[in-house]
C-alpha cells in the first residue's frame, strides 16, 4: 500500500496535465485565476480497506461531514477524492470513525522526491564506479602485457592453461561489472526489442566466447587466428561503465534549473485557524486559510494580502530584480521572499495550483518534450540496434568470404568492433539533453517555454509583432493635456468627463477618472450611458448631453471642430491620444492621454532588430499616435487603428509574406492573434502570469524577455544541431570504419578497445556539450 | 564456407523477423490491475491492448536505475512524465480513438505500444 501513496493518489493532476497537453491549448483569454474553484479538492489515502464493500462505508462517512459536496473512492488505489470546503482534520476523523486509517495525500513533495532521486543516483554512480575499477584492474594489466610482449597467442599447453585462468577471471569481470548489460540484453531480446545493452553484451560476449574457443579448441582456428581478446572484453566493459557513471554525473547538472525552482518552495506555513497560529506543513494549507508571513520568510502559497504591507522579492520567479511593494488587496506568490513587513494573507491557490507549482510542472513538461528537429533521430534510433546487428553479421561474412588470413580473426574483430562502437545513446540523448538545459536556462531568466516545438520555432522568428499597449508601453495611461474650447473651465470639463467615464473600464477612461481624483474633483451622476463601439461614449450628466470620443464621432454628430483638429494632430504627433469632448453638441475640450513607453522597451527593441528581426507594432490607436510611439520606440513599421478582432489578420498578413511571426501581447485580449502566430508570447506582469495561455510566457514585463527567449532558443537549437551532427557523424563514420571498409585501401582496422572508449565517451560528449548551454548568458540588459 | 554463409544470412533473417516482423502478444488492460514494470532495459509487458473510447489508467513501476528509463513519453498524446524509482506512477490516458500509440523512454531504447481496439 505504501508504495502507492506518493504517486498514485492524484488523478486530478495527471488528468490536468494530459488535457493541457492534448489540447495544446491556446486559451489565451483564460484568466489565470480560473483554476481556483470555490470548492476545494482534497485527496485522502485510506489504509485498512480490504474489500470493495468498504468503499460505500468510507464514502458515506465522508459525505456526512459538513461542507463535503462529494466523495469518491478509487478502490484500486485506495484513495478518496473529496470535494468541498471541509477541514482536512474533520475528514480524517470521519474515516477513522468508520474504522479505517487515513492520511492526506500530500501534493507530491518535490523536495523529498528530488532528495530520494539524488540518493538513488549517487548509489548507482558508486556501483558503476566499483564495476569500472574491477573491470579495468584486470583489463589494464592484461592490455599492458599484450602491448609489451605482443603475446596473446595460444599455441602451447602452458599458454592454454594460463589463458584459461585469464578467461575465467574475465568471466568474473563480465559477471560483476557487466551483468547488467547481459541481463538487459536478454530481457529485451525476449521482449523482441534491442537496445544498447544488446550491442555491448553481443560485442563483449562474442569476443569472450571466441577467445574461449581458441583456448579450448585451438585446432579449430587457423594458426594466425589464435588470438585471445580477454583484455579487450574487460577494458570495454570497464570503459562503458565509466562512461555511464560520468554521464550520470553530467545529467545531474542538466536539471539544475528545476532543482532551483523546487528549492523555492517553503516547507511550512503559519496559518491562523480558530484564532490560533499553527505551523503546518505546506501541503496541509487549505484554500482561504489565513497565512502569516514575517520579514525574511518565504511566501508558502499564493494569496491575497488582507493585512499589512511589505516589499516582496519576486526575482526568483520573474527575473525582476527590484522588490515589489504589496499592500492589502495585492496578490502574493508562493516561493517569493517577504523582505520588509509582516503580512497576513488569504490563501487563494494552494498545492498544485500555485503559480510556482504550475511553473515547475510546465518547465518539467517542456524539458521532457521534443522539438521536431529531434524526430529524425527518433526514427533512426528505433531501427538502429537491429541494423547494427545486421551490419555486424554482414561484415563478419564479408571478411570470411573475401578477407585475408586469418579471416576468422578479422571477422570476429570487425563484428565485435561494429557492435561496440555503435552508440544509439548519443543519438537518443542529443536532443533531450539540450532541451532540458535550454528550457531550464530560459526559466531562470523568467521565460517559460511551453514545449520543444515552441523552442524550435522561436529560434526561427523573422518578424515580431508587438502589441503597443501594455507591451511596449506601461499600459497605464495618464492625462497629459486638457485643451478647453471657448469659455469652458478646465476643472468643470474634467469633472464632467470623469463623471461620464466613471463607469467605464477602458484604460483611457480610467486615466481620466484618476486624473480627476488626483485633483480632488468630486464626480456627479451619470444617466443614459451609451457606448458607441469603436467611437466613444455618450451620456447625460447634470442634465447636459455629453459626447466623448474620436473625430469620426464628432463629425457624425456634425459638431464644429475648428482649429482643434490641428491641435489634436499635434498632440497625436507627440504620441498622445487626443479625444474630443462635447457638451450639448458643442465642442468643449480635447483631452489627451498618453501611455508612457516602458523604460527598457527601446533597448530591447533595438536588441531584436540587431538580431535581424523585423519588429512591427500593432495598436488600436489612431495613426498619428501610433506613428509617434513607433518612432519613439525605434520601430519603423506599424499597424494602427486595428480592431481587436483584426489583430490575428495582421499576423496572417505577415505570415503570407513568408515571415515566421512572433506575436507579443498581454495574453488576455490578444488571444486569437497569439494563437495564430508561429510563436505567441504572453507578457506577464509580475507573478500573475497567464501560464497556460501562450507558447512562451514572459514572467516580467520587460521586452528584454523576448530577446532573451529568442537568444536562448537559438543557442539551444545550435546546441542540438551540434549534438545531432556529432552523433550522426560518429555513428555513420564509426560503424563502417569498425567494419573495416578502410582496410582494403589503407590497411586500417579499428581495435575493439578503442571502439569501446569511443562509444563510452560519445554519449558523455553529448551530455557535456548540452551542459555548455548552462554557461549561456542572454546579452546585455 | 557455404554453410557459414547460409548461417550468416539466416541470422540476418532471424534478426529482421525477431525484432521487426514478429508481433508479440498484447497484454490486456484489465480493471486497474495492470502494472508495467520498467526494468533491465524493457517495459514489461511492452504491448498493451485497451478498448477504444474510454479513459484508462496505466500504472508504471520503475525498478531500473538507469537515468534513461526515468522519462516516459507518449508522443502522439503529448504526454511526457517522469517515473520515480520503485514507486507506482499512474498515467491517465484520455479516451482514445482506435489505433496504435507508441510509448518510449527519452532515447527510444525502452519501447512499448498501446493498441486501442
Amino acid at each position: 500500500m505504501s508504495s502507492v501513496n506518493t504517486e498514485s493518489g492524484k488523478p486530478g493532476c495527471h488528468k490536468d496535465t494530459d488535457n493541457n497537453a492534448q489540447h495544446h491549448n491556446h486559451e489565451h483569454g483564460s484568466d489565470p485565476h480560473v483554476h481556483v474553484d470555490s470548492a476545494a479538492h482534497q485527496e485522502l489515502i485510506i489504509e485498512g480497506a480490504g474489500c470493495a464493500s468498504c468503499v460505500g462505508k468510507i464514502e458515506s462517512a465522508l459525505k456526512a461531514v459538513p461542507g463535503v459536496e462529494n466523495a469518491e473512492m478509487n478502490f484500486a488505489q485506495r484513495t478518496v477524492s473529496v470535494i468541498g470546503n471541509a477541514a482536512a482534520s474533520d475528514l480524517l476523523k470521519a474515516v477513522e470513525k468508520a474504522g479505517y486509517n487515513a492520511k492526506l495525500a500530500a501534493a507530491e513533495n518535490e523536495d523529498d522526491a528530488l532528495a530520494e532521486k539524488e540518493k538513488a543516483d549517487q548509489a548507482y554512480y558508486k556501483r558503476l564506479m566499483k564495476e569500472t575499477w574491477i573491470a579495468l584492474s584486470l583489463g589494464g594489466p592484461l592490455m599492458a602485457y599484450a602491448l609489451i610482449t605482443g603475446e596473446v597467442n595460444v599455441n602451447t599447453t602452458t599458454e592454454r592453461i594460463a589463458w584459461l585462468v585469464v578467461g575465467i577471471l574475465t568471466f568474473g569481470v563480465l559477471y560483476f561489472s557487466g551483468k547488467h548489460f547481459f541481463v538487459g540484453a536478454w530481457k529485451s531480446f525476449l521482449n523482441h526489442s534491442a537496445n544498447m545493452d544488446t550491442l555491448i553484451a553481443l560485442g563483449t560476449g562474442t569476443a569472450w566466447l571466441y577467445s574461449m574457443v581458441v583456448v579450448f579448441f585451438p585446432d579449430a582456428v587457423p594458426d594466425q587466428a589464435r588470438h585471445v581478446y580477454f583484455e579487450a572484453t574487460a577494458i570495454i566493459i570497464g570503459l562503458i561503465d565509466l562512461g555511464l557513471a560520468l554521464e550520470l554525473k553530467a545529467r545531474g547538472r542538466t536539471s539544475e534549473a528545476i532543482k532551483r525552482l523546487i528549492g523555492l518552495q517553503a516547507k511550512t506555513a503559519r496559518v491562523i485557524r480558530d484564532d490560533k497560529e499553527l505551523d503546518i506543513a505546506i501541503e496541509q494549507v487549505l484554500l482561504n486559510d489565513v497565512v502569516r508571513v514575517r520579514p525574511g520568510e518565504k511566501i508558502p502559497v499564493d494569496g491575497e494580502v488582507i493585512e499589512g504591507h511589505t516589499a516582496i522579492d519576486e526575482s526568483m520567479l520573474t527575473g525582476e530584480p527590484m522588490p515589489v511593494e504589496k499592500a492589502t488587496g495585492d496578490t502574493v506568490a508562493a516561493g517569493t521572499i517577504n523582505k520588509s513587513g509582516s503580512i497576513l494573507f488569504k490563501a487563494t491557490r494552494v498545492g498544485k495550483d500555485t503559480a510556482l507549482a504550475q511553473i515547475i510542472n510546465m518547465v518539467k513538461r517542456a524539458q521532457n518534450s521534443k522539438p521536431p528537429i529531434g524526430r529524425l533521430a527518433d526514427v533512426i534510433s528505433a531501427y538502429f540496434v537491429p541494423v547494427v546487428m545486421i551490419i555486424a553479421v554482414a561484415s563478419a561474412l564479408t571478411w570470411l568470404n573475401f578477407g585475408p588470413e586469418p579471416a576468422v580473426a578479422f571477422a570476429i574483430v570487425s563484428a565485435t568492433t561494429v557492435l561496440i562502437i555503435a552508440c544509439p545513446c548519443a543519438l537518443g540523448l542529443a536532443t533531450p539533453m539540450s532541451v532540458m538545459v535550454g528550457v531550464g536556462k530560459a526559466a531562470e531568466a523568467g521565460v517559460l517555454i511551453r514545449n520543444g516545438e515552441a523552442l524550435q520555432t522561436a529560434s526561427k522568428i523573422s518578424a515580431m509583432i508587438l502589441d503597443k499597449t501594455g507591451t511596449i508601453t506601461l499600459g497605464a495611461p495618464k492625462v497629459t493635456d486638457v485643451l478647453v474650447a471657448g469659455e469652458h473651465d478646465e476643472q468643470a470639463v474634467l469633472r464632467l468627463a470623469a463623471t461620464l467615464e466613471s463607469g467605464s473600464e477602458h484604460p483611457l477612461a480610467m486615466a481620466i477618472v484618476e486624473s480627476a481624483q488626483e485633483r480632488g474633483i468630486e464626480m456627479g451622476k451619470v444617466s443614459n450611458f451609451n457606448a458607441i463601439a469603436g467611437h466613444g461614449v455618450q451620456a447625460e450628466v447634470d442634465g447636459k448631453t455629453l459626447l466623448f470620443g474620436n473625430e469620426k464621432l464628432m463629425r457624425e454628430r456634425t459638431i464644429e471642430l475648428g482649429d482643434f483638429v490641428e491641435k489634436a494632430q499635434m498632440l497625436a504627433a507627440e504620441a498622445k491620444t487626443p479625444m474630443y469632448f462635447a457638451v450639448d453638441n458643442k465642442l468643449a475640450a480635447i483631452i489627451a492621454v498618453a501611455d508612457p513607453i516602458k523604460e527598457d522597451s527601446i533597448a530591447a527593441i533595438k536588441r531584436l532588430q540587431h538580431n535581424g528581426i523585423r519588429v512591427v507594432m500593432l495598436t488600436g490607436d489612431n495613426r498619428a499616435t501610433a506613428k509617434a510611439v513607433a518612432e519613439k520606440a525605434g520601430i519603423k513599421e506599424f499597424f494602427a487603428e486595428v480592431l481587436p478582432e483584426e489583430k490575428s489578420k495582421k499576423v496572417q498578413e505577415l505570415q503570407m509574406e513568408g515571415e515566421v511571426v512572433g506575436m507579443t501581447g498581454d495574453g488576455i485580449n490578444d488571444a486569437p492573434a497569439l494563437a495564430i502566430a508561429n510563436v505567441g508570447f504572453a507578457i506577464g506582469t509580475g507573478t500573475d502570469v497567464a501560464i497556460e495561455s501562450a507558447d512562451i510566457t514572459l514572467m516580467r514585463g520587460s521586452l528584454h524577455g523576448l530577446a532573451d527567449a529568442i537568444a536562448v532558443s537559438k543557442a539551444t537549437l545550435r546546441n542540438i544541431k551540434q549534438n545531432l551532427f556529432g552523433a550522426f557523424i560518429y555513428n555513420v563514420a564509426g560503424v563502417p570504419f569498425a567494419a573495416g571498409v578502410l582496410y582494403p585501401f589503407l590497411g586500417l582496422l579499428l581495435n575493439p578497445v578503442i571502439a569501446g572508449a569511443a562509444m563510452a565517451f560519445s554519449s558523455l560528449t553529448v551530455v557535456t556539450n548540452a551542459n555548455r548551454l548552462r554557461l549561456f548568458k542572454a546579452q546585455e540588459h | 564456407m557455404l554453410l557459414i554463409n547460409i548461417a550468416g544470412f539466416a541470422l540476418i533473417a532471424l534478426i529482421v523477423w525477431w525484432f521487426w516482423l514478429y508481433k508479440p502478444k498484447e497484454a490486456e488492460l484489465g480493471e486497474n490491475d495492470l502494472v508495467i514494470t520498467v526494468e533491465n532495459g524493457t517495459y514489461s509487458p511492452s504491448r498493451i491492448k485497451v478498448s477504444t473510447g474510454e479513459p484508462v489508467e496505466i500504472k508504471f513501476i520503475r525498478k531500473d536505475q538507469s537515468p534513461c528509463s526515468e522519462t516516459l513519453l507518449i508522443p502522439d498524446l503529448q504526454i511526457s512524465d517522469t517515473l520515480p524509482l520503485n514507486k507506482l506512477k499512474t498515467i491517465q490516458l484520455p479516451a482514445l480513438a482506435a489505433g496504435e500509440y507508441a510509448f518510449h523512454c527519452q532515447m527510444q531504447m525502452y519501447r512499448g505500444l498501446i493498441t486501442v481496439k
